[in-house]
């Protein structure tokens, strides 16, 4: 098996911002959100402007958060879920730098860090903000019904997050570091169903990160933690069943983002997805976590299907990909 | 694809709870019916319409409430309590076209809302209209 690893050593994870709809600030992370809107048209007048706002905020945000300013960044890549990247493509008129445009699905969040991280490595970019975004209206209108269509939704179903996270990646050193990452291939585990993603994707998110770790020759405990971008409920089972069946186990370690987004009294089926699932929890929660110390390292890997309903009608099965990215909580030397 | 992978996922899968949904669809469903030969009746007797007129407003009746309950945002809701209760009568149907409408009205009035209001609900137009002519067919070939 060929390496697909990439390791640094001088990319630093400097800043970062998340902006969220009203019920993920409702969940169980609802605190470690730095921006929040009480309705999900965000005072936009419709949800696409939502969510390019929801994007922009993230963005300034992490930037603010940085102690920098727009004029230092040289560099912004960022992607969404709706057609032709147009969220991350309109926002991006009111920003006066470069940009490149991802789509990794639901993986985008790891993705566009990664690709980042490998630029700050090569030493020709100094400040790079990656970001993702994605709207429960915006994407079910791409991907499944409209929302007030009355459809009964089965319980495997997941509910995409409302919310954009940045982080702004730097060569100037600050106290997290990213330190290796592992681009994913495309999976593809002969899955039909577009209403349960998770168990699609789990076969990718196992490739990626056996292909981690043998490629580090580390083991899973390396890690204070392992999260996983949108497997929610059913997807992660099957995550860590095919981790058991590959001697990797990761029980003890592992959390999903989806899972961790929303409390189990909130009505979202089997849990969070959607770029901004992975992006709001990594950047929000699991930066917080890195920052107090509670962890040291962490590996996470945002899994995307990549999928669209078209091809689902032509009764095509589900590719996924799952990119990884690892974060370790470093000393700064004055 | 490891054929393993397949086993540990097929494993995960969670079953369908069909008995408790047919049931909680039958009452529903049941139940709409009985709202509407109330409504017909109410049409027929105390306002003193003929069969058929009342029949007619007691189907616009529940379009209307099916249509007004979609805008506030309540049928999706009961939709997923209902399944197929709240999907096969008219109210489904209405619920389908004004759906679509709402979620194309910032693309426009002829482009959005009126091109894609039949986007859900145009399928079973296509299909009502082929077993009519079907049925129409057969009727007059061997029952005329």
């Amino acid at each position: 098996m060929e390496r697909a690893t990439y390791v640094f050593d001088r990319v630093y994870l400097k800043g970062t911002g998340t902006s969220v709809g009203p019920l993920e600030k409702q969940g169980p992370l609802g605190e470690y959100f730095d921006r929040d809107y009480e309705n999900n048209y965000c005072g936009e007048k419709n949800w696409e402007a939502a969510e390019r706002r929801l994007l922009s905020d993230a963005i300034i945000i992490a930037i603010i958060n940085s102690g920098l300013k727009l004029e230092d960044v040289d560099l912004i890549i960022a992607g969404d879920l709706i057609n032709q990247n147009v969220i991350s493509n309109y926002a991006m008129r009111d920003f006066d730098v470069p940009f490149l445009g991802m789509y990794g699905a639901c993986s985008t969040s790891m993705q566009t860090l990664l690709t980042g991280s490998i630029f700050i490595n090569s030493g020709m970019f100094n400040n790079i903000v990656v970001a993702s975004s994605s709207h429960n209206a915006t994407a079910e209108r791409q991907f499944r019904y409209p929302t007030e269509y009355g459809g009964q939704k089965p319980p495997t179903m997941t509910f995409t997050v409302t919310g954009a996270g940045a982080a702004l990646i730097s060569s100037i050193p600050s106290s997290i570091k990213i330190t290796a990452a592992t681009i994913g291939r495309v999976i593809d585990a002969k899955q039909k169903n577009p209403n349960d993603m998770g168990s699609a994707m789990a076969p990718a998110a196992s490739d990626t990160l056996i292909r981690h770790f043998r490629d580090l020759n580390i083991s899973p405990d390396y890690y204070d933690m392992i999260v996983t971008g949108d497997l929610s409920q059913i997807g992660s089972q099957v995550l860590l069943d095919i981790m058991e069946y590959e001697n990797y186990p990761i029980n003890k370690l592992h959390h999903d983002c989806g899972k961790m987004i929303y409390s189990e009294d909130q009505k979202v089926f089997a849990g969070g997805s959607g770029c901004a699932c992975c992006a709001v929890v990594t950047f929000g929660y699991i930066k917080r976590l890195l920052d107090t110390d509670q962890i040291k390292r962490a590996l996470v890997v945002a899994t995307g299907a990549l999928l669209n309903p078209m091809m689902t009608l032509q009764k095509e099965t589900i590719p996924c990909i799952a990119h990884a990215v690892a974060f370790e909580k470093c000393e700064v030397k004055p | 694809m490891n054929k393993n992978y397949t086993e540990i996922i097929k494993k995960n899968q969670v079953k369908p709870r069909y008995l408790r949904k047919s049931i909680v669809a039958f009452v529903t469903g049941g139940l709409v019916g009985v709202v509407g030969q109330g409504l017909s009746d109410l049409y027929r007797y105390v306002f003193h319409l003929d069969k058929n007129n009342a029949n007619s407003l007691m189907t616009v009746t529940l379009i209307l409430i099916t249509a007004i309950t979609t805008g506030l945002g309540i049928y999706d809701t009961y939709g997923q309590f209902a399944g197929a209760g709240a999907f096969i009568p008219v109210t489904g149907f209405a619920n389908s076209m004004t759906s679509a409408a709402l979620e194309s009205r910032s693309e426009g009035v002829t482009l959005g809302i009126a091109a894609n209001m039949f986007k859900l609900a145009g399928s079973v137009i296509v299909f009502g209209v082929v077993s009519a002519f079907v049925l129409g067919a057969i009727r007059y070939l061997f029952f005329h």
